[in-house]
């Protein structure tokens, strides 16, 4: 049987996964189109990973349907597999393998793959591809997982959390050939739970949490509406008791005042320059010292605290 | 820097040579790990030279050359090892580190995954062969030939049993308990399981040894060397065990 391509790159309706009686995907729906980058967001447990899996076959749909590159996952398997490239959260190599050992013999599983020492290079494994796997450092476990899900130079990408663990400079390199993949034609699909990297990277954001869809849209869209402005506040020490309260006291209905952590709060509501000075104010007289007091528009994180009524958390 | 074309162009190798790059990269660990290479080539020649030495001071009661007994079984000892432990520990580790998993989403199929590691412990088995076989041949063995056809094959079906068998304990239990479980089994059945010494030296427990997979590899391979003996129930009984095994294997075995 043909496939149309015209068919989009990746089709979940109505799946629904459960392990034992705890549900981890809930009715979930959402479509990547070819072409495109596609962020998965949501916080860890949100069901990022078992959707991802679904696609990857690894798992039957318990209910819903579930279509890649217009083939089913489980029952046309074989089919697929060349075709897709998949990256794990973690492991996935034996633990005494070379790194470039590994990239090689991923490479010869495939018909026409990339030049593995020009991919090594690419993707800063070049000083380390005669390390054994379990010396490698995080990062560039990181760096090989990613490598070895597009030697075989697939049509779509699946790639679980690939900058976790990253140091900065690795995680831009890393956006820079998630980009050039784009460009060249593959279809990326991501989970994360960084904001920064959905934000950088996807044509196309689905926001999941707890197993549900919340919304999608490219981040433009989703950070536009309301004429909303934020006021992020970051302190040196954490916050003291109640700060939260207190200083949704001094400003005021008018905006809502949310703590992200021990040390950030985000003020959200029809913020401007005096807000700016009440938090200000609030600070000294509280004895925190702002370490960066920002006013900015609507990020996605934002968005997902509006949506969950919770932060990231990581 | 090199350009990289990332350009699309999807597709699986032929499976015969997915299943040849499978089978030389999980030999060539094999062989690189350090107790694995103890277990496949150390301790069978320790046997087979302590084993010598020992009865040049002590009778042990054979009525044959010591070397024309205890090689063929330490041949069948090699088998035991590579297709059993080191097998079992293998695999049991490919598991915990997400190795099968991630090879399950390569275009490597499951069936070209245990082909790869069917090849790979033959040429494992090869390298101990010529190793063990020369080394032997050194310290005098002469072998009786004429059935030559029959100890190799009773080898190959020691191997497959064993193979299975290894299978069935990395399939379902955690890497630690497949390392300990896969190493005990091992001692035992090399003091106490007829594969180095004849069946017939274990007294009234050597009737029932020769039933377990190592006492009729064992018995199959001295058979065939020592007395140019096709041994047809022995390799019944090793025909028998691989059946078990891989139906065990087939439903107990767990990818992930």
């Amino acid at each position: 049987m043909r496939v149309p391509t015209s068919s989009p790159a990746v089709e979940v309706d109505g799946l629904v996964m459960r392990y034992g009686d705890k549900v981890a995907v809930d009715g979930l729906s959402l479509r990547v189109e070819r072409g495109s980058v596609t962020a998965v967001l949501g916080p860890n447990g949100a069901g990022k990973t078992t959707t991802l899996e679904t696609c990857e076959g690894y798992r039957r749909p318990q209910a819903g349907r579930v279509r890649v590159l217009g083939l089913d996952p489980v029952r046309e398997r074989r089919e697929l597999l060349p075709r897709i490239g998949v990256m794990l959260q973690a492991g996935g190599a034996w633990s005494g393998v070379r790194a470039m050992e590994m990239l090689r013999h991923v490479a010869t599983l495939h018909a026409d793959p990339l030049d593995v020492d020009a991919l090594a290079e690419r993707v800063g494994l070049g000083d380390c591809g005669r390390t054994p796997y379990r010396r490698l450092s995080g990062g560039q476990q990181q760096r090989l997982g990613l490598a070895m899900a597009f030697v075989g130079r697939p049509e779509l990408v699946f790639v679980d959390e690939p900058t976790a663990g990253m140091d900065p400079q690795a995680r831009r390199s890393t956006w820079e050939l998630l980009d050039e993949l784009r460009s060249q034609g593959v279809t990326v699909v991501l989970t994360t739970h960084y904001m920064e990297e959905a934000e950088r990277l996807a044509d196309q954001v689905h926001i999941v949490d707890r197993g549900r869809l919340l919304t999608s849209g490219s981040p433009l869209e989703l950070t536009r509406g309301g004429g909303r402005t934020t006021i992020r506040l970051v302190v040196t020490r954490p916050f003291p008791d109640g700060a939260p309260e207190s200083l949704q006291a001094e400003l005021g209905p008018a905006t809502e005042v949310r703590q992200l952590d021990a040390v950030s709060m985000l003020v959200s509501g029809t913020a401007d320059s005096s807000t700016l000075g009440v938090v200000s104010r609030w600070c000294e007289a509280h004895g925190v010292l702002p370490e960066s007091l920002a006013l900015g528009r609507r990020t996605l994180e934002d968005v997902f605290l509006e949506l969950t009524g919770h932060g990231l958390g990581g | 820097m090199n350009a990289l074309d990332l350009r699309p162009s999807p597709g699986a190798a032929p499976l015969w040579r997915q299943v040849v790059a499978q089978a030389r990269m999980e030999s060539r660990l094999m062989l690189r790990n350090g107790e694995q290479l103890l277990l496949a080539l150390v301790v069978p020649v320790l046997v087979l030279v302590g084993g010598v030495r020992a009865a040049d001071r002590f009778d042990l009661g054979f009525d044959r050359p010591v070397i024309d007994v205890l090689a063929p079984g330490v041949l069948a000892l090699a088998v035991m090892s590579t297709s059993f432990t080191s097998v079992a520990i293998a695999t049991g580790f490919e598991r915990r580190y997400g190795l099968i998993k991630r090879l399950g989403a390569s275009p490597l199929p499951r069936h070209g995954l245990l082909l790869g590691k069917v090849g790979a412990v033959l040429l494992v088995q090869a390298v101990q062969l010529v190793v063990l076989t020369g080394v032997a041949l050194t310290a005098g063995w002469e072998p009786d030939t004429s059935r030559w056809w029959a100890a190799l094959l009773c080898l190959l079906l020691g191997s497959a049993a064993f193979t299975a068998l290894g299978l069935v304990v990395a399939g379902t239990l955690r890497a630690e308990a497949t390392l300990a479980v896969a190493n005990l089994v091992y001692l035992l059945l090399m003091t106490g399981g007829a594969v180095l010494l004849p069946a017939s030296t274990y007294g009234g427990f050597g009737t029932a040894a020769a039933w377990l997979p190592s006492g009729a590899l064992g018995e199959g391979v001295r058979a065939a060397l020592l007395d140019g003996r096709v041994d047809a129930s022995a390799m019944l009984v090793l025909v028998a065990w691989t059946a078990v095994g891989a139906v065990t294997t087939a439903r107990t075995f767990k990818w992930e």
